[in-house]
């Protein structure tokens, strides 16, 4: 099977800073990868190369075997770690805007996430709080079915009763075929859900390894691990 | 029953002793159906690959056992149900019994204590 994201050599500068300095490996079909690293490591700015929202220096990225353009778009659902939506739009307006804009947006799948969090349709953006506006943003990227789910700290801004939620939606939600790439630092709230794990530090990747093998082989959680390696 | 994870071991293992827990207290009955991988996993928040690998090796113990088409089930065999709790009753015992050694009481004066602390507990 052909890997569903695959990384060479990738680099990225902004200016003298090396945001991602030759960065390898893949992402096999099936598989939730943690992209874990402390702020300002690199986590973003590799989402935003693979949504091509940032072209790299140099080395290559794929999707599925194909180059970053608008055909891999439609195979990859994004996650932004910022609202891009308009806050005066009506919940209702968004999906039906996701609907014309995404082939595959299945629209009666994003109603029946709605419905179970009790929001409203005919509520506008700008009047939900943090939280329930994250959980629109979730349920619209999780409606798609996707090769690839890029979800960039997707359990930022809620609190643990509400993360937990958001887990469980990304867990009954995703194509299975597919892969999903969290990225985060909220580590042991995640771990549980994650096959894989990536260690990022300045911009190189420190560590890949499977979340069984690290607590097989060092007897402590991912979590704990990651203190380890990002002590400061 | 609650799903619950320790953070020195491998998920996988957790899943696997949590779910022959519920085997042998009969939550999951003899012969009974378990829910799918997909539905498991949902429940106890992880990943549907980590909890796949736990049913693989259940199913290579032989407790549980699955059917193509219409999913995987608890064995029928009562005595092997049986026997997997003697197995992990017995390392129960020993686990405590090293405990009190830990403690400076031998395994007798602990049997000793033990009749004594269950007399109390059924009053």
């Amino acid at each position: 099977m052909s890997a569903i994201m695959e990384c060479r050599d990738l680099t990225k500068s902004f200016g003298s800073l090396k945001a991602l300095n030759q960065i390898n490996f893949s992402i096999e079909p099936g598989r939730i990868v943690g992209l874990l690293g402390p702020n300002g490591s690199g986590k973003t700015t590799l989402i935003k190369v693979a949504t091509g929202l940032l072209t790299p220096n140099s080395g290559s990225i794929t999707i599925c075997g194909l180059p970053v353009d608008t055909q891999s778009k439609l195979r990859v659902s994004y996650l932004p770690d910022k609202n891009y939506l308009n806050e005066s739009l009506k919940v209702s307006q968004i999906f039906d805007y996701f609907n014309d804009f995404y082939s595959n947006f299945q629209i009666d799948k994003a109603y029946e996430m709605l419905s179970r969090l009790n929001i409203d349709r005919n509520s506008r953006l700008k009047t939900l709080s943090k939280g329930t506006k994250e959980k629109v943003q979730l349920i619209l990227v999780m409606s798609r079915k996707a090769d690839l789910y890029l979800l960039d700290e997707p359990i930022g801004g809620v609190d643990p009763a509400a993360r937990d939620y958001i887990l469980n939606t990304i867990l009954s939600n995703y194509n299975e075929e597919g892969s999903i790439l969290i990225s985060t630092h909220l580590i042991s709230d995640i771990e549980p859900i994650l096959d894989d794990v990536i260690f990022i530090k300045d911009g190189t990747i420190v560590l890949t390894s499977s979340v069984d093998t690290i607590r097989e082989e060092n007897g402590k959680s991912v979590d704990a691990l990651f203190r380890e390696v990002f002590k400061c | 029953m609650i799903w619950h994870f320790e953070n020195d071991r491998p998920i996988y293992t957790q899943l696997l002793e949590q779910i022959r827990l519920r085997i042998i207290s009969g939550e999951y009955t003899a012969g009974a159906r378990l829910p799918s991988v997909r539905e498991l996993a949902s429940e106890a928040s992880v990943n549907p690959n980590t909890m796949q690998k736990a049913l693989s090796e259940l199913e290579q113990s032989g407790l549980i056992y699955s059917q193509r088409t219409s999913g995987r089930f608890v064995t029928e065999d009562r005595s092997m149900i049986e026997k997997v709790k003697e197995t992990i009753a017995e390392e129960k015992i020993k686990e405590f019994i090293h405990t009190m050694e830990e403690l400076g009481i031998n395994p007798v004066e602990t049997i000793k204590l033990m009749e004594k602390t269950a007399k109390e507990m059924t009053k």
